[in-house]
């Protein structure tokens, strides 16, 4: 600051500073999240490094079997089957869930009868359900998806159970003075009052969710990212399976930053321009 | 210009209406209310805070149905009944507009509304959500909903509670503007006198709890006579027919 041409500075300096200063107050979360993961990445390699195994591969091995599953189209194909499980059990979960969790939050009686059904169905282990939906239903991509879901059921009912509870009873008594439908009571009443609840239930859905998809690949179907880590698993082929672990989790980052969080965002831009 | 809403009045006969708590306690709120509101015109319900007046509207608006007695609504024109509630009860997520249009039935979802925002000072503000509306504001939204609907009847409970005395005394003037322009039968539940002897034609005065009326006072004066002058000398009369009534 004691440089002598301070003086003849032109008057949009100073605002030019400060959205820059603006621009890096922003980028700095970006660029720590970069520098973190850089780290890790370096930190893996010298480990690597330090130990060579087969059982222990460095991140450019597994960058390169990426690569050549991507060239050859098998990545994309299991991440595909993968992804379409993990979205058909999520919708299952969500709606079979949220009526059941509305309906119990909304009815005390039966809620007090059907809380220990929640409670015993929250506490079984996601493999046993497995299991048992393989042998009563078959090896078929139905018993596949309701497994899943029947596991994220118990979680998304406890939630929006709670979002039943705290519905504000004047919004539906001022919906049924005017009138209003059926739809446009669940449109405009119920749906936004309980947006946080489903919004909470998503989040932990789908990491709940994808995470027991591959246990249900490993166990009965014959494709799909858990079939593939499986199959590395019997050749003992490290590279394959931490390749195809990171290319899933890269994905569901990439649903959650370009399609939960903007989704998330427009549901309650009500709330963000305050009196 | 013609009252419109209906050629019956409404009538009210509500024997009475008790609140049991989980505790075992019971509350006997109303007993024996009755009164009549005649067609087109503009009735106060007048009694202390806390002797039941919101359970009444709430009875009449179809809100509780666990009492004894029975009640009439007005009819013909439209069978619709609107309210104007002690808070505004806005949904918070759609904006003024959305929350207006969303309360009439769906032949007039689309109908022009530019007169009635215009005469209620909201034409700015047709696309602001709830939380940027002051509490004067969001009172006016509440009332342009209420009047949008063309009910044929229109309940409103102390809609200009805590308001400060300029915001009310202006929504009250507002509230006569648009009223006047189509006289609805209307029942407006207050415990404020002053505020009864300016909006009303006629005030049913309720007891302590249980309510049950203890009388009527007709204001047959037309509203715009009514100055300061009048209003003392209405006043007065009240006093002397109600007296230790507010
Ligand atoms: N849901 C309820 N349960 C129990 N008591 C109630 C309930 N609602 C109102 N009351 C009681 O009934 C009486 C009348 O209440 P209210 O109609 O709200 O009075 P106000 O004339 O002030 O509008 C009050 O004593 C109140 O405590
Ligand atoms: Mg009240």
């Amino acid at each position: 600051m004691s440089a002598p041409d301070t003086g003849d500075r032109p008057p949009g300096a100073a605002a030019g500073m400060s959205s820059q200063a603006g621009l890096a107050a922003a980028l700095t979360p970006v660029l720590t999240v970069a520098a973190s993961l850089l780290g890790l990445g370096l930190l893996w390699g010298l480990a690597a490094n330090a130990w060579p195994s087969r059982a222990f591969p460095g991140p450019g091995m597994v960058w390169q079997v990426l690569l050549a599953e991507a060239a050859n189209g098998e990545l994309f194909y299991h991440l595909g089957a993968t992804l379409g499980r993990v979205a058909a059990a999520y919708v299952v979960a969500m709606v079979v869930g949220s009526v059941i969790g509305v309906l119990l939050g909304s009815h005390r009686s039966a809620d007090r009868f059907f809380a220990p059904w929640v409670v015993l169905f929250l506490n079984i282990p996601a493999l046993v359900v497995i299991v048992l939906a393989y042998i009563w239903f078959g090896l078929n991509e139905a018993a596949a998806i309701g497994a899943v879901a029947v596991n994220k059921i118990p979680n998304v009912v406890v939630t929006m159970r709670e979002g039943a509870r705290a519905l504000d009873p004047s919004y539906a008594e001022m919906a049924a003075v005017y009138r209003f439908g059926l739809l446009d009571r669940a449109r405009h009443v119920l749906l936004p009052q309980l947006q946080p609840y489903l919004a909470a239930a998503s989040r932990s859905g789908i990491a709940l969710i994808w995470k027991i998809v591959l246990v249900v690949e490993l166990l009965g179907r014959s494709n799909g990212v858990g079939f593939q880590i499986y199959l590395y698993f019997q050749l003992f082929d490290v590279a394959a399976i931490l390749a195809y672990t990171l290319a899933f989790v890269a994905v569901m980052l990439v649903i959650e930053l370009f399609l939960v969080q903007p989704v998330e965002r427009h549901a309650t831009r009500w709330r963000r321009r305050p009196a | 210009m013609q009252p419109v809403g209906g050629v019956v009045p409404l009538r009210v006969d509500i024997a009475e209406k008790i609140f049991r708590s989980a505790q075992g306690v019971s509350i006997k709120a109303l007993q024996d209310l009755s009164f009549e509101v005649r067609q087109g015109e503009f009735a106060c319900l007048l009694g202390p805070s806390g002797c039941g007046k919101t359970t009444t509207l709430r009875i009449l608006l179809g809100l509780d149905k666990d009492f004894s007695g029975s009640f009439q609504l007005p009819e013909g024109g439209s069978d619709r009944i609107a309210a104007v509630f002690q808070e505004p009860v806005l949904l918070p997520w759609r904006t003024v507009e959305q929350n207006v249009r969303l309360a009439l039935p769906k032949s007039l979802r689309t109908k022009n509304l530019d007169g009635l925002f215009d005469t209620l000072g909201l034409a700015g503000m047709r696309a602001l959500y709830p939380a940027e509306l002051s509490l004067g504001l969001a009172r006016r939204a509440a009332l342009a909903r209420a009047f949008a609907t063309e009910p044929a009847v229109l309940f409103l409970d102390e809609p200009f509670a805590s308001l400060d005395e300029r915001t009310a005394e202006r929504l009250r003037h507002l509230l006569l503007t648009v009223w006047s322009a189509r006289p609805t039968t209307a029942l407006m539940v207050t415990h404020n006198l002053r505020e009864a002897l300016m909006l009303s034609d006629r005030i049913i005065v309720l007891a302590q709890r249980p309510a049950h009326v203890l009388g009527m006072f007709d204001v047959r004066l037309p509203r715009h006579y009514r100055n300061s002058q009048v209003m003392s000398d209405l006043l007065r009369s009240f006093q002397q027919k109600f007296p230790g009534v507010a």
